[in-house]
């Protein structure tokens, strides 16, 4: 697959690539020097998989990228173009550990396509710091340690930094007495509900919603 | 995943005329369903196209007094319109009672009307299912049917619609328009808008190949109080065992009129329509209640591990039928 790839130097993928095609000329009892590598790595590959050149812009910066179509933003960012912030945990929505803002928004990025994001404006969790200035949903995070492994922050992180706006913007929550009510006090029992897209397998969530708690408070 | 070619439809007809071009197309747009069934190629489209950019995303007011939903309006979006939450407080109620924050903001209206069921065994390859694959048989009648169907069910398929937007917009009256290759136009109402199983369970709605959803209408608001229960295996972002969007409008202590849609116990949004029958004209009380909740049921059958949703379904119903008469 083509790869548009703004960084220079091997990445653990085109290691792992590298290996597989070591690993046909040893399975193939191919001598290494008989024939060109590329041939024979051509004559193992399937059909070649069509792509599609697509311009996203991620965390303000502007990024050229050839995908195969079924790409999702989340395989996009993370075995494309190297931001690896954004994990994987189910691929299916579930668990929102992919959770990325798109416009502004919370969406889970394992569950749309790459394709589909053309001229919107992309941010992970590596783009939400100014410089060395951590967000202050990060700050929070950081000082009420809200999390153990830590897999599922950089999802909770953007989850809350969405949640924190629609908040903000007056939308009310399944824990919403009164979903008339044109503001929403955030009580522990809003906190949790809103980001029940956001599971931690730890269940560090006494301390993930005490740093969304305090973020909220910030703001 | 299968391989596809990707499209972005520049308007609506040419949408409509892109997926009825080719059997193996589909429409996409926010994906949240299609994307998931996709990756287990349960879903194998070999060309999607993109109408998520369509500019149908408006929600606007009608002359009749009631508000039109564009097809590509976010579930997020519509559950937070100021004027939804006013005047059709249990929609944004069953809005926000479904799916998470992050999928609200991607779902589309119209996905939401045509997400498929969640029965495992439709997602499970290995095992037989009429809705995937016609003819294979329903391993849910003998197996683990607990999330299943109670209403309007077939020997062919047990599945249930896993909406919790359509029960509301049920109860609601609402009509949805729909575009076609060749321009026309239809409105369907919600109530005949979906299919229940019979012998083709994979024929889920009444839309044509290449038939596209543009708006959903909901009528001015009917009187009454709005209010819209579900009950699940856990207190957030899991489908209803059981839901009910009930309108009831009281004059004194006797009711005057009701609406009543259930979820999670068949195929589609399920309006009880003989239940409404028995409340109208009735005194405002637990008997009435219950005799509505009774007769919601009459026809439900069970099939062993969702023999509870039967009696749960009806102690629902009295209860959001209480919530709603209390507050009228």
């Amino acid at each position: 697959m083509a790869k548009t790839d703004n960084r220079s130097g091997p990445t653990r993928r085109t290691v792992l690539e590298g290996g597989v095609a070591t690993g046909v000329l040893l399975a193939t009892g191919i001598p290494v020097d008989a024939e060109p590598a590329d041939t024979v790595t051509a004559a193992a590959s399937p059909t070649p998989v069509p792509t599609m050149p697509m311009s996203l812009r991620i965390n303000a910066r502007d990024l050229a990228v050839e995908l195969d179509p079924r790409t999702t933003l989340l395989d996009a960012l993370r075995n494309h173009l190297g931001l690896t912030g954004s994990k994987k945990g189910c691929d299916h929505g579930q668990c929102g550990a992919c959770t990325v803002l798109v416009d502004g928004r919370r969406i889970n990025s394992c569950l749309t396509l790459a394709a589909m994001h053309e001229g919107d404006e992309i941010t992970t969790v590596e783009g939400l710091a100014e410089g060395d200035r951590l967000h202050p949903v990060q700050a929070a995070f950081v000082a009420r340690d809200g999390f153990q492994c830590g897999y599922c922050t950089p999802g909770q992180i953007c989850s809350a930094v969405g949640m924190l706006g629609e908040a903000k913007a007056g939308w009310p929550s399944h824990a919403s007495a009164d979903v008339a009510a044109a503001s929403v006090a955030l009580t522990d029992a809003e906190i949790r509900e809103r980001m029940s897209g956001n599971i931690c397998r730890c269940a560090a969530y006494p301390n993930i919603v005490a740093a969304i708690r305090d973020a909220a408070e910030e703001a | 995943m299968q391989s596809f070619t990707y499209e972005r439809a520049a308007s609506a007809e040419q949408a409509a005329a892109a997926v009825a071009a080719r059997p193996d197309a589909k429409f996409i747009s926010g994906g949240t369903n299609l994307l998931d069934l996709m990756k287990l190629e349960i879903e194998r489209p070999a060309h999607l196209v993109d109408i998520s950019r369509l500019p149908l995303d408006r929600i606007e007011e009608t002359a009749e007094g009631g508000l039109r939903v564009g097809a590509q309006v976010r579930n997020s979006d519509l559950a937070a319109d100021p004027r939804v939450r006013s005047r059709y407080p249990m929609l944004t109620q069953a809005l926000l009672a479904g799916a998470s924050g992050q999928i609200r903001n991607k779902a589309s209206t119209s996905g939401n009307l045509l997400q498929r069921t969640r029965c495992p065994y439709f997602y499970d390859r290995n095992m037989p299912c009429n809705k995937r694959e016609q003819g294979s048989g329903c391993a849910a009648l003998q197996g683990f049917n607990r999330m299943h169907a109670v209403l309007g069910a077939s020997e062919a398929c047990i599945a249930v619609h896993s909406s919790d937007m359509a029960v509301a917009m049920s109860g609601l009256d609402a009509r949805i328009e729909t575009i076609s290759p060749g321009g026309e136009t239809r409105t369907i109402p919600i109530g005949d808008f979906h299919r229940l199983p019979e012998a083709t369970p994979h024929v889920e709605t009444v839309l044509g190949h290449g038939e596209m959803i543009a708006a959903v209408t909901l009528p001015s608001p009917p009187p009454g109080r709005q209010v819209y229960r579900k009950v699940r295996d856990r207190a957030s972002y899991a489908f209803a065992l059981v839901s009910v969007a009930a309108i009831v409008e009281t004059s004194g202590d006797r009711i005057r009129s009701a609406r009543i849609a259930m979820g999670g116990v068949a195929a589609k949004p399920w309006r009880a329509t003989e239940a409404e029958r028995t409340l109208a004209g009735a005194a405002a009380s637990d008997g009435a209640f219950t005799d509505a909740a009774e007769a919601a049921l009459a026809g439900a059958v069970g099939h062993g591990g969702n023999d509870f949703k039967i009696p749960l379904a009806k102690r629902t119903m009295r209860h959001t039928l209480a919530a709603a008469a209390e507050s009228a």
